[in-house]
């Protein structure tokens, strides 16, 4: 049981919130408080839009403890349109094939369960098709 | 600075070994290096260890291996660096000499994947990732190498059976190593049939991860017994760079920059060119690492990595022989032991104790371990001292 570890994450995990750095303005997912770019500090909390691209992605047959029932599922690495990449699975992809550089957006989903059968279900951010 | 030379190196075969402890391979592999060092006493030992704790429910790996190889009593430590470890302990062992503060240093890497089985494996393996960004969306290590091979694969036009060179050069080297896991070639067919792991990675793409252990004695070059039996090996550089744990927080995630600075300090601080290196042993968990380790150490330009294995040019009589004993892919991946491995083979190959894979008349050897994908880079050069 993590349920502390969880409830500290719950920001980035349902709202992806990250970072704006006030002195180069680069947003940063996850956030780290210390600005990637410019070095400064960086503390002040940015909500991405959920809105990006499939930069690349990878459908996984051998997974690990808590996520065998999900198997196969798909990762992707998004290119959020504020620019970051964030790691997350692809939902919701019915028949629909996966290609870099396809729209996406973010969706809350169950991410995996923690532990055995009386353990916590964990939700976050994934990201699905954009619905035309 | 003092010259550390590689006076002692011992191995056990990698592959599952149900019968055989944590502990007592590393042990077996502490004495046989002791022994080859003509029975020089360490004063300290640095131990790299990537999941003990998680696989064996073993933390405090250093004091036990001190412990069980007869050695209590001296400076005992591990380091972690997920499949960096062994290098990393290399490292601590090189500097530790060079120091002047410790004459003999035991360096000794250890792994034991098969006190686990099943779905425990992968969440292990995946601690080395990014636990709460990457981990918990079911990213693996697998997944990460097949993200990058993806993507290589529409940045830079590689064919789908594009990385085989690399599977099947590993794989021919494997058949003349005695410690290695799989001792038989492969065919291209074999390669373009394996069934998928993490698309477009497949089995054949994946080292597999095994149980092993090998062990180096450092010291300085005048601590050696006057009637030393081997060609003598220096460690000529040490170099270590980290990058983002995670690989989305990379600006560039197909070129490994810190891959690339270790190699740049490593040949500088040797004072050695890439035309003076015979032989590279890099690190090919998975077959695109391989293409992305050639380009980020200068071999090959980028996106171009793959075409050396393609064209035979990283086989023993290539232009730079790669995995000259098989590699992680054919010897087994046995997780933090295997930079230790690299280490112990490099030195057979300086030493001319290579065997059926000897490259003729080899002297100076890149050797390369990565923790995750080149989140840490440990890079050595060993040089043969004559
Ligand atoms: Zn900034």
């Amino acid at each position: 049981m993590e349920i502390p570890r969880h409830w500290r994450l719950k920001q980035q995990r349902y709202g992806l919130v990250g970072e704006v750095c006030p002195h180069c303005q680069v947003k940063v997912f996850p956030p780290r408080d210390v600005c990637p770019n410019c070095g400064g500090e960086a503390r002040t909390p940015y909500t991405f839009s959920g809105r990006g691209e499939v930069y690349s992605y990878t459908t996984i047959y051998e997974a690990p403890a808590g996520f065998e029932d999900k198997a196969p599922y798909t990762v992707a690495l998004v290119k959020l349109e504020e620019g970051p990449l964030v790691t997350a699975q692809l939902t919701d992809l019915g028949d629909k094939p996966v290609e870099i550089g396809m729209p996406v957006e973010m969706v809350t989903r169950r991410l995996r369960q923690d532990g055995d059968d009386r353990s916590i279900l964990i939700y976050g951010y994934k990201f699905r098709p954009v619905m035309n | 600075m003092t010259e550390v030379v590689i006076a002692g190196i011992g191995q056990t075969r990698v592959g599952e070994f149900w019968d055989l402890s944590l502990r007592s391979l590393g042990v077996r592999a502490i004495r046989a290096a002791i022994k080859d060092s003509g029975g020089l006493q360490p004063q300290a030992l640095y131990a790299g260890n990537m999941l003990a704790a998680n696989l064996s429910r073993q933390a405090h790996v250093g004091t036990l291996l001190a412990d069980f190889s007869g050695l209590a009593g001296i400076e005992a430590e591990a380091l972690e660096a997920a499949g960096a470890s062994g290098a990393a302990a290399l490292r601590q062992g090189y500097l530790a000499v060079a120091s002047g503060l410790v004459d003999v240093a035991l360096v000794v890497g250890v792994e034991k994947y098969t006190d686990l089985i099943g779905p425990g494996v992968e969440a292990a393996l995946a601690t080395t990732t990014d636990s709460d960004f990457e981990a918990i969306h079911g990213l693996t290590p697998a997944a990460q190498a097949a993200l990058l091979m993806r993507r290589y694969q529409h940045e830079f036009g590689l064919p789908a059976d594009g990385l085989a060179g690399f599977v099947l050069t590993a794989h021919a080297n494997g058949a003349g190593n005695p410690n290695a896991m799989y001792r038989k070639a492969i065919t291209l067919e074999a390669y373009q049939k394996a069934e998928m792991v993490s698309d477009p990675l497949n089995l054949f793409d994946l080292a597999p991860n095994a149980d092993g252990a090998a062990a180096l004695i450092l010291t300085r070059r005048d601590r050696l017994p006057r009637d030393f039996p081997h060609p003598v090996v220096q460690v000529a550089a040490s170099a270590s760079v980290s990058d983002t744990l995670g690989l989305h927080n990379r600006p560039e995630p197909l070129w490994f920059a810190a891959a690339q600075a270790s190699v740049e300090q490593a040949l500088k601080k040797a004072g050695l060119s890439r035309e003076q290196i015979d032989l590279f042993e890099y690190y090919d968990a998975y077959s695109i690492y391989a293409a992305l380790s050639l380009e980020a150490a200068g071999f090959a330009a980028r996106g171009q990595g793959w075409k050396l294995a393609a064209e035979g040019e990283s086989g023993l009589q290539g232009k730079i022989p790669c995995a000259t004993m098989g590699g992680l892919k054919a010897r087994g991946n046995p997780g933090g032991a295997t930079g230790v491995y690299q280490a112990v083979e490099a030195t057979l190959q300086l030493r001319g104790q290579a065997g059926a894979n000897q490259i003729p008349d080899a002297r100076c050897a890149l050797i390369q371990a990565l923790g995750g994908p080149a989140s840490t880079a440990v890079t050595h050069v060993l040089k043969r001292a004559d």
